[in-house]
């Protein structure tokens, strides 16, 4: 423990009110440093809304006004001409298989870590977190021409396993951490009354690691719905294909040329809206899941 | 837990490590031995050339360029995102202390964090396209707003003097509310009688954030400290959509270089792993050290 290096002065009770006094100042102060921080970090989110209800007019004239009417084109305009719509679909498809395999290969190798002693485990085990401390990028050339050779260039498949293939090291390393904890008596006690082990997995253990799974399945859908890098290098072709990231960013460079700032904004918009309703939904799991899973 | 384990134990342990071993594992030794070779990708050629590629690096001035910045960024990112996170974190925390009540948290602390967890879950393209969109030169947030108080605005992203600090300003802004839940966290398991009594003692907000928070959360402020430094040498997606280096180079990054030479106009793979393999050590070594520098005894709680 450090020392405080003030003598310690007695506590005289008439004192309270000048130091009442001070410290409402200061908590004045604090709530506005933090209030000042809340709107530079909702400005531009609630600038981007409000700026997909505007006209291209309107945006161009007053960037900080409101919209004289409600603008709902903008957003069809984005999920139709822009395709967002369709991008946003090919997302939920992929982000869907990638989740789902992600968790259920997660599950299956983090309980047989926490579970079962067998020869090389510890070695086993370490191959998998240890990708948590690699950087994706040195991967990246190589990563093209291991998909490119089995033949998944430009498929959602190839995205699929990939993504899954990636968030397996943090996925392991926290759901081993869970399934440690469960008590074990109640598995012994299933295999003493005659159970399988598949049976004494999907009945009993899964069950009882759902707060664990919740939190992980959260975190991997937010960081597969998020990510760039890996479609941009792995789906480069058919456009039809891309995912909402690729779409938004060439969205982004067309609104150079088209000069249809409204329809940018409903696009982004749109992308926002279902990752901000998962996190206000979830928000404890989301945060915990995600300062326990920053290493990536 | 005898009988039976293996088939379980095969079916539940195979396809993952298999999965992981294909597209993990594989790629990254792949990217070692390609860094020693001139391949250019998409023909069948690769001859090994020995350590030329890192040669051709260190005369690479465009790739020290790069590298520059990304030091600048090391230097700076890490350090306002951790006092930034660690003062608003403190003010949530005990922002609220009332007399001899004792240390609370501020009012709304619940609302603060998750509006200030907001960027954390989106995605780095939306951040990087939205505030390429701020930053607009004419009718951008920024600059109507200086215009809109009768003064001149800089044309942000467009020029070279400005462009990497608006770059950087958006990497603090995405991150600083991620590290005011972290260090919010630590806080909570600080036994609360320990800022009472320094309450009591009559040290100030500043003292007590110095003194007494700081070394209570040093092993948190560390850890923050390597995820930072990890992010600063590569800040690739931001830079990549909200200037793509420029302009004239002057928000270049190693990633942003190594994409370039990968998938750019050339393909020079061999010579694009080469600066892959690089920035592997740097971040490797950018990591142990701040582990290393920043050890310290351990503090337990009794």
């Amino acid at each position: 423990m450090t020392t405080v290096d003030k003598p310690t002065a007695p506590l005289v009770v008439g004192r309270d009110r000048p130091v009442r006094r001070e410290l409402g100042v200061a908590n004045t102060l604090s709530h506005g440093f933090l209030l000042l921080w809340g709107l530079l970090t909702v400005l531009p989110l609630l600038w981007m809304f409000i700026s997909s209800f505007k006209t291209n007019g309107e945006i161009l004239a007053d960037p900080w006004g409101l919209p004289g009417a409600l603008h709902l084109d903008n957003w069809a305009r984005a999920w139709t001409s822009a395709h967002i719509g369709r991008y946003f679909l090919n997302s939920l498809v992929v982000v869907a298989g990638s989740v789902s395999l992600t968790m259920l290969m997660g599950a299956t190798a983090a309980y047989v870590f926490a579970r079962y002693e067998f020869r090389g485990r510890q070695v086993v085990y370490y191959l998998f977190v240890g990708g948590l401390m690699f950087p994706v990028f040195l991967a990246l050339v190589p990563l093209f021409f291991v998909v490119r050779n089995v033949g998944l260039f430009n498929t959602w498949l190839g995205l699929i396993l990939v993504y899954a293939a990636y968030s397996l090291p943090f996925t392991v390393f926290f759901l081993t951490a869970f399934f440690r904890t469960l008590p074990t008596s109640v598995a012994e006690a299933a295999l003493v009354d005659g159970c399988g082990h598949f049976r004494l997995f999907f009945r009993v253990m899964l069950p009882m690691a759902r707060p664990g799974l919740i939190s992980v399945a959260i975190f991997n859908f937010l960081s597969h719905w998020n990510q760039f890098l890996l479609p941009q290098v792995l789906l480069q072709g058919d456009e039809s294909k891309w995912m909402l990231a690729q779409g938004l960013f060439a969205l982004s460079v067309s609104q150079g040329y088209a000069g249809d700032y409204a329809r940018l904004f409903a696009g982004l918009s749109i992308a926002v809206l279902p990752v901000l309703a998962v996190y206000v939904a979830f928000q404890r799991q989301v945060q915990a899941g995600l300062t326990a899973g920053q290493l990536k | 837990m005898k009988h039976g384990k293996w088939p379980l134990i095969g079916t539940f342990l195979v396809p993952p490590v298999l999965l992981y071993v294909f597209f993990v594992v594989s790629p990254y030794l792949q990217a070692f031995q390609i860094s020693t070779t001139d391949w250019l990708g998409y023909s069948a050629e690769a001859n090994p050339v020995g350590l030329a590629n890192f040669k051709t690096l260190w005369h690479d001035d465009y790739v020290w360029n790069a590298l520059k910045n990304n030091v600048i960024l090391l230097a700076l990112v890490p350090v306002l995102t951790i006092v930034l996170g660690l003062f608003f974190a403190t003010m949530l925390a005990m922002g609220g202390r009332k007399g001899s009540a004792g240390v609370t948290g501020v009012r709304g602390g619940a609302l603060y964090r998750t509006v200030y967890f907001f960027p954390q879950v989106l995605s780095v393209v939306i951040i990087a396209l939205l505030w390429k969109e701020v930053y607009h030169p004419n009718q951008g947030l920024l600059t109507s707003a200086l215009h809109g108080l009768g003064l001149s605005a800089p044309t942000w992203l467009g020029d070279p003097a400005t462009a990497f600090w608006c770059v950087l300003a958006v990497m603090v802004w995405s991150n600083v509310g991620f590290y005011v839940v972290l260090f919010g966290a630590a806080m909570s398991a600080v036994p609360r009688e320990i800022y009472e009594a320094v309450l009591l003692d009559g040290a100030s907000r500043f003292t007590t954030l110095r003194r007494v928070t700081l070394p209570l959360l040093w092993d948190t402020v560390q850890v923050a400290w390597v995820y930072l430094a990890i992010f600063a040498l590569d800040g690739f997606i931001l830079v990549q959509l909200m200037t793509n280096g420029g302009p004239n180079f002057s928000t270049d990054v190693i990633g942003v270089r190594m994409y370039d030479t990968a998938f750019g106009s050339e393909t020079k793979f061999g010579y694009a792993s080469a600066i892959g393999v690089v920035m592997f050590f740097l971040t490797l070594s950018v990591a142990v050290l701040s582990l290393r520098i920043g050890r310290r005894e351990r503090i337990e709680y009794a």
